[in-house]
């Protein structure tokens, strides 16, 4: 049972992701999760003013599905198959958030410093959320997909445009890792 | 209905996976940026190998897809300017928050609320986007 609750290891997890895409293949579509954004916007009638959001996403329909499958499976995992020992990361990781004034995860996935309940008391804390946010959702449909869509179905499909998409994804995350999240936290 | 329960299975899978792997914690996503753990990189690496030995099983064997069809896989569009630009701004929020897309809706599903501060700015982003397109090198 132990293996169900503990931390699933890269190998099996990545494994498993590489198959999800091949089976999104055998059904006839595709495995990219921030198409669902577009279609989000398209579903609030955004198509009325912008060219972009009309189009038919009634034919996306089957990947909000997805969308809809995957949180109902982070619902189970994290209630009914975690465990204290969950995300054990490098104790030198640990030290240099606990400078940044960010709390150890002790079996959390995201730190209460910026997603515990008490973050809504703080403009600055929201702000930093809805950036994010808004970095991710620009940035994906700029580049034509996410994780999802070029790191793993474009690099598994061997295109160079994702190879430079993702090569982009770890130039700005570096960036903002090592030298714009201590300005940000601190 | 049965088209429903089979995306809302892969779904399932993929959201357990991703939670479970980890992938959705804001601390592996740092600790990936430090190269301070293999564990992520491990994670992308397998996936993509992984898919591409799949695919190539797919194309040099012909493989049909669940109704028949010969599977088209469409190549990226070219270009170079969209994924470097976008690739950055799209690292820049991932490295911030710690989440794409899919662990979005996986830990709002979770239950962490504030998470969906994050959703909504995904959406104000994608909108920006498709208001600028125009406007933009691609």
């Amino acid at each position: 049972m132990n293996v169900i609750f503990q931390t699933w290891s890269w190998y099996i997890s990545g494994f498993l992701i590489g198959m999800i895409m091949l089976a999104l293949i055998y059904l006839g579509k595709s495995f990219g999760m921030s198409s669902n954004l577009r279609s989000l916007c398209s579903m609030a009638g955004l198509g009325k003013q912008v060219a972009f959001f009309n189009f038919d996403w009634k034919a996306q329909r089957w990947n909000l599905v997805v969308v809809l499958g995957a949180m109902l499976g982070g619902f189970v995992a994290v209630h009914f198959m975690s465990d204290a020992s969950n995300v054990t990361i490098n104790p030198q990781t640990i030290s240099q958030l606990a400078a940044l004034g960010i709390d150890a995860p002790n079996g959390k996935l995201v730190p209460d410093a910026l997603f515990g309940n008490s973050i809504l008391e703080s403009p600055k804390s929201i702000f930093i959320l809805l950036i994010g946010g808004i970095l991710i959702g620009f940035g994906s449909r700029y580049a034509g997909g996410c994780t999802s869509g070029h790191a793993i179905s474009g690099l598994s499909n061997l295109q160079i445009p994702s190879l430079k998409a993702v090569i982009g994804f770890f130039i700005g995350g570096l960036i903002m890792a090592h030298l714009l999240l201590p300005l940000i936290v601190k | 209905m049965k088209n429903i329960v089979k995306y809302l299975l892969v779904g399932f899978i993929f959201g357990i996976v991703l939670t479970k792997s980890e992938a959705v914690s804001w601390y592996r996503i740092y600790e990936m940026f430090h190269f301070q753990s293999f564990h992520m990189y491990g994670i992308i690496s397998v996936a993509i190998l992984t898919g591409i030995i799949g695919i190539q099983i797919i194309k040099r064997n012909n493989i049909k897809d669940i109704k028949g069809e010969s599977i088209e896989i469409p190549d990226k569009e070219k270009g170079s300017a969209r994924y470097w630009i976008g690739g950055l701004f799209f690292g820049l929020g991932w490295a911030l928050v710690g989440s794409c897309p899919g662990p979005i809706f996986i830990l709002l599903g979770a239950g962490f609320w504030t998470v969906l501060i994050v959703l909504f700015g995904a959406l104000v982003g994608t909108y920006l986007y498709g208001l600028l397109k125009s406007k933009l090198p691609h």
